[in-house]
This record gives C-alpha cells, structure tokens and sequence, in this order.
C-alpha cells in the first residue's frame, strides 16, 4: 500500500518534530523505565485482523500526538483503550475513521488497514469508510429531530432502504438491538432530546448500527451516564460483541475489564501494553501499566 | 483563636465596604435604565403628540347643485367644455347658501378658500363618470383646505400660526356649529400618494415604495448572505486569503450608508444605465448595505450550532454537504433569521444611500413595479417635514408612527421567531 500526499509530507516533517517531543515518562513523575518507542509489550498482533495498524503516528501541527503505535484489532473483538487524560487515545480511536479528517492541522502517518484496505489512501471516500465503521460518542448528542428520525437518518443518506417499510424494518431493528424499543415504539415521532441522557446514548448507538457497520467505535460512551444507564450500555455492548468489531475508550478500568477481550494501554501517545484483559489486570508485564491500574498516577 | 477571630473581624468590616459598591454598581444599572427608558418615553410621546392629529382629517359637507350655468357646461362628456368650466362656481354657491351675505367678489374668493384646491376637481371627476347628475343637486364631502384644517385642529397651540381673515375664522366657527365642518379618520393618508396639498397627500406611495424595495432587498441579500456565510464557516480553507474576505466584510458593516449611495449612483446608474428613483437600484443598494450584517450573523449562529451534531452526523456517514444542509443550517436558521430581519429593518429606516439615487422625488402616483418611480417612508418622512405648509408638521410624524410601527413589528416578529424556532434545540 502506498501512503498518500497527505501521509508523505507528514513524513518529511516528523524528522523534525521528534527531535523536539520530550522524554515522556519524566513527565508522569512515575519511576519506571522510560518507554521506548515503538516497542509495546504484550500481545499487540492478532491472526487476520479487521484492523492492521502499522507505525501510525499522529501530528496536531508540530505536536506528535500519537508516537509510532502497531496494533492489530480482531474481528468480532472488543478491545478497550485506557490511559491517563490526554494519552491519546481518543485522537488513536479517531484516526479509525477518519474523524480526525475535519481537524485543519491534523496529519497521520502510517498505515491504517481495514481488511487489507488502506484507509487514509488518498482516493479512499471517508463516507464510504465512516458507513463501515460507525462510531458512538462521549455525550449522547442526539439530532433534535424525532426518535425514528435519528435512527433513520444514516439508511436515508446511504439509501439503504427502497420503501418505507424497509425503513421502519431497519429502525425497529436497530432500536431492539439497542434496547430501547420497549421504550420508544410508542414515542418514536417525539423529539430525542427529551430522552433520558442514558436512554439517548443508546439512540445514539441504535443509529451507529442502523448503518449497519463492521466497526463500531465508542469514545467513553458511558462518562456522562449514571452507574443504571452504564450497565445497559454495557450489556449491550456485550451483546454486539457477537455480529461487529468494537474498540472503546474508557476511563473506568472496571468498565474495561467487564466489557473487553483485549485491553490496550496508553502513555503519553505511546502504547505501552496491549493484552488478554484478565492478563493487564492482574498480571501487567510494563510498570507504567501497573502503575496506573493500581491508582499511583492518572 | 486569636487569628481566627481577628480575620473574622477583618472580613466583616470589609463586608460593608463590598456591600456599598454592590449597591452602587446596581444604583448605576438602574440609572443607566431608566435614561434609556425616558428618552424613549419622550420620543414616543412626541411624536404620538404630534403625529396623533395627522390621522385626522377635516371635511366640509356641502350639498352642491351642479348647475351648468354656473359652471358655462353642457355637456360633461366634451373634454374641451371641461377644460374649459368652472368647477369652483358651485362650492362657492353652496357655501352662500350658509352665509347668503357673502356675496362680494373678495368675499367669494375667502369663502372659497375654506374647501382645499382639490375641491373643484371632485366635482370634475363626479360629473365626468356621471354626465347624468348635471343640474341635480349631489351631497360633497370636500377636504377643508390647510389653513381651516389647522385653524379646527390647532386654533391654541402657539406652535401653529392661524392664518385666517377673522371673517372667514367667524364663517369656520359657524360652520363647524353646523357641523358642515367636521372630523373624521384621515383614510387619504393611507390610501392616496404624496401630494402638494397636506390634505391630500397619502403614504401609500411611500409604503408600496418601501415594500418593493424592501422585496428586493430580501431576495438579493437573504440567500447570499446565507450563501457566504455557509461557504466561509464551513467550505471555506482558513488561510490568508480568507481572513482578508472577513476583515473586509466586517470593514463593510462599518461603512457609512451614504457611499453606498454614491456606488448605487456611480455604477448602477451611471454604469449599467438603470433608471433613477426606482425601488429596483433602492433595494440593490440597500442589499450591498444588508449583506454584512446578515453573513455576520448568520456566521455567529453557524458557529453557535454545537460541534458534537456535526460529528454525530459525519460519524454516520453523512458527506459535508449534508452535514450542512440537513443539521448545520436547519439548526442555525433562528439566528440567521433574526439577524436577516434586524438588517432588514435597518434597511427599511435608511435615507441617506436612497436620497442620491434619486428616490427623494416628488411622486404623486403609486408606483405599479419594480421599475416605477417611487419613495419610501423615511424619505416621505423627510420630504415632508421640509415641506413648509403647517399641514405637513403632522404629517410627518404621523408618518414616523407607521414607519416606528413596521420596524417594532418586525423586530417584534424577529423576537417571536427566535423563540419560536429554538425551542427546538
């Protein structure tokens, strides 16, 4: 695969920009052993991948927000991503669908594979992607438009459905996998906004799977929720784990390890280690893993 | 303990200080308010105690025997016998009728001079529809001429001058006794053109003027207005180029009105040839005056529509386009509205970029369409209060009330959509 312009001339700068990133561990005040770059430790590599991500590094301006990261993400896997504030993780989560794409002074580098099919090549349709990996965001953010609306809006775009019917089939369906038909068939014409905050964020992620997608991509999807509204959300999140690929950010290491198969970790745009998520729990092969799971920093 | 205590003792006496200037700084707030609130109170109520008397007209009633000796006419349906006829021979008949003692020449032209000058074309255009009422005797509701309207209106207020001989101030008082001179809602007003008698001159004009120009300006300004907004707040690259577009639109918001009525002369006029004095280069002028303002505002209710419902729907799939079209838009319309509106209604209060194209001229008749000569209402305002009849002192402030009521009902219906639309948010 060959990297596009965008990627190339990234590539020219970042000779530039590494020289002045700092040495990272000092900063975190923790005494472990600096991380090296590139090197994760752990499992980072899976058989057949959805995503093969190979040395992705992220760029805002001259700041190198995502440093030399290689990770494989299975099919029908959950892994989650976890770190201090500012770790990058979310801006890693972001390059899977090239959210990052409307951010002027964002640059990847890398390459970024989903099944074999380089993302960021120049000529590849971000709508095309987006429509293959759906995504759930932090704050439930509804479209004020009506409930059936919401669901219904990504099939109507990517004229999914012929006929009414066909719509209603979609939006039915996408509402019982999320949960939420029993409590919105009678109300679908009413406005989303006036749904309960958890209630939203599973209209939100009934809308990502209206689409249809392969990959679902969840950036902290239950930090604006109460411990009720979380437990759904992460039931369902169980539950979907059967027909997509999902990747979540979290900053709750319970949520983590209830809800994941693998967990990867991250350091001030390093990923330390990845692992079975039973294994970083109890057993963290790097200290700085080990460190923030037992509370000294983050 | 002792620290403790004396700290406390420190803070409540610096309480009372901390009151006082809270208290000071709301007394200025009131103060501020209450200015604001009087000079609006005194506006309004000058102008309404002006004004008032200008939705007021004064009429004569006569019955009028249209007698075709008196007027030297025959046949009303000959042009030449109507040029030719004296119209004012039977209001004057009539009105001896009141005063059978009137009957010298000087007296004749007084009494005369009671029924404004349009008098005489009433019975004119009465006789020509209807040749048949020669020699019958028809009931005229004649406009009272400026001095007996202002002699009924404002006989004590010192700021009017009574301009009546005393004979004809005793003949108005008797008539008015009579009730030949009465008072009643001035439907001139709305109904007819400008006109050189303040008796029989109408905003119409000026309203049908002011709307077609206002149409145009909505139709040139709302959708490109819109359109910039749109491209520079979410196509647009940010780089120098840019920037520049943006200090320049601002800069343009700043520019006096009345250069745009030197650009509205120089190139539509004297450019491209377009007529003078028509609504058509009003409103195109008026528009370049608008299209700040409103991409201004609908730039800020762009930017006011929350990120997190662009990403919601590009996370979908949704293609730039129609995260603008289907969210971003919709979402930012109560603003660009509102905004629209307030330009619109700055538009619709400006003089000064109108009076050099030419739409400060005299016209009598309603304009019919976009190429028509016309004026609008603050021009009318204007001409009026320079015009030196006493008539038009009242005039002109009635007029200011209906311009005053198109711009609070605008602002009005600006305030009701915002309300309206974004409780939807």
């Amino acid at each position: 695969m060959n990297a596009n312009e965008t990627i190339a001339s990234a590539a020219e700068r970042s000779d530039h920009t590494v020289t002045s990133v700092k040495d990272s561990a000092e900063d975190t005040g923790a005494q472990s052993a600096p991380v090296e770059e590139g090197k994760t430790v752990g499992k980072p590599h899976a058989d057949n991948p959805k995503f093969k991500l190979r040395n992705v590094e992220v760029f805002y301006g001259q700041d190198r927000a995502i440093k030399d990261i290689s990770l494989d993400i299975g099919r029908n896997e959950v892994i989650s991503f976890i770190g201090p504030s500012g770790c990058g993780k979310s801006t890693f989560l972001r390059c899977l669908n090239r959210m990052n794409d409307s951010i002027d002074i964002c640059r990847v580098k890398g390459q970024l594979l989903l099944d074999d099919e380089d993302i960021y090549y120049s000529k590849k349709d971000v709508v095309e992607l987006r429509a293959r990996v759906g995504m759930v965001f932090q704050k439930p953010n509804p479209f004020p438009k009506s409930i059936y609306d919401n669901v219904a809006y990504g099939p109507r775009i990517h004229g999914l459905a012929n006929r009414k019917a066909e719509l209603d089939e979609i939006v039915e369906n996408s509402l019982r996998k999320a949960g939420l038909w029993n409590e919105a068939k009678d109300r679908l014409d009413s406005i989303a906004t006036g749904l309960s905050g958890g209630q939203q964020q599973r209209l939100c992620i009934a809308r990502a799977i209206a689409v249809n997608p392969e990959v679902i991509l969840m950036d902290e999807p239950c930090s604006a929720l109460d411990p009720i509204a979380t437990a759904r959300v992460e039931e369902l999140i169980a539950e979907m784990s059967e027909s997509y690929t999902i990747v979540i950010v979290t900053h709750s290491m319970q949520q983590a390890a209830r809800v994941s198969n693998r967990t990867a970790y991250f350091h001030l745009g390093h990923l330390v280690e990845v692992n079975e998520t039973t294994k970083v729990f109890t057993s963290p092969e790097h200290e700085l893993t080990e460190s923030y799971i037992t509370g000294r920093f983050g | 303990m002792t620290d403790q205590r004396s700290q406390a003792e420190i803070v409540r006496r610096s309480l009372k200080k901390r009151y006082r200037k809270e208290r000071r700084f709301r007394a200025y707030g009131i103060v501020a308010i209450f200015i604001a609130l009087a000079s609006l109170f005194i506006l309004f109520a000058d102008i309404i105690a002006k004004g008032h008397s200008g939705f007021i007209k004064t009429t004569i009633t006569l019955n009028v025997t249209l007698d075709s000796e008196q007027m030297y006419l025959d046949d009303p349906t000959d042009s030449d016998q109507v040029s030719m006829a004296d119209f004012n021979a039977p209001i004057i008949a009539a009105l001896q009728q009141h005063f059978p003692d009137a009957d010298s020449a000087g007296q004749k032209r007084e009494l005369n001079r009671l029924v404004g000058s349009y008098g005489s074309n009433d019975i004119k255009d009465r006789l020509s529809a209807n040749p048949e009422l020669l020699n019958t005797t028809e009931t005229f509701e004649f406009q009272a001429s400026d001095q007996v309207s202002v002699y009924v209106k404002h006989a004590d207020n010192p700021r009017y001058s009574v301009r009546l001989s005393e004979q004809q101030q005793a003949w108005v008082d008797e008539l008015v006794e009579k009730d030949v001179i009465g008072t009643g809602f001035n439907d001139i007003l709305f109904g007819r053109g400008d006109s050189r008698n303040p008796g029989n001159a109408g905003l119409l004009g000026a309203v049908v003027g002011s709307l077609l120009t206002m149409l145009v300006t909505l139709a040139l300004s709302f959708p490109m207005g819109i359109a910039a907004a749109v491209y520079l707040e979410e196509f647009a690259p940010q780089n120098k180029i840019t920037d520049f577009i943006e200090v320049n639109i601002n800069n343009l918001a700043a520019v006096p009105s009345i250069i745009f009525g030197l650009l509205g002369l120089a190139v539509f006029i004297g450019l491209f040839g377009m007529p003078r004095s028509v609504p058509l280069v009003g409103g195109i002028v008026l528009s370049l005056m608008t299209l700040p303002t409103i991409i201004i505002s609908s730039r800020a209710a762009i930017k006011s529509v929350p990120p997190s419902i662009r990403e919601a729907a590009e996370g979908v799939g949704a293609s730039k386009m129609q995260v603008v079209l289907h969210h971003v838009v919709p979402l930012a319309m109560p603003g660009m509205l509102t905004g629209s509106i307030i330009g619109m209604a700055q538009a619709l209060g400006e003089t000064a970029p109108l009076l050099l194209i030419g739409m400060v001229a005299f016209i009598v008749d309603v304009p019919g369409g976009f190429f028509d000569s016309a004026t609008v209402l603050p021009v009318q305002v204007y001409l009026w209060a320079s015009s030196s009849e006493q008539g038009f002192i009242e005039l002109a402030s009635a007029a200011i009330m209906v311009l005053l009521t198109f711009m609070i009902s605008m602002n009005a219906l600006a305030i009701w959509l915002r309300k309206r639309l974004e409780r939807r948010w």
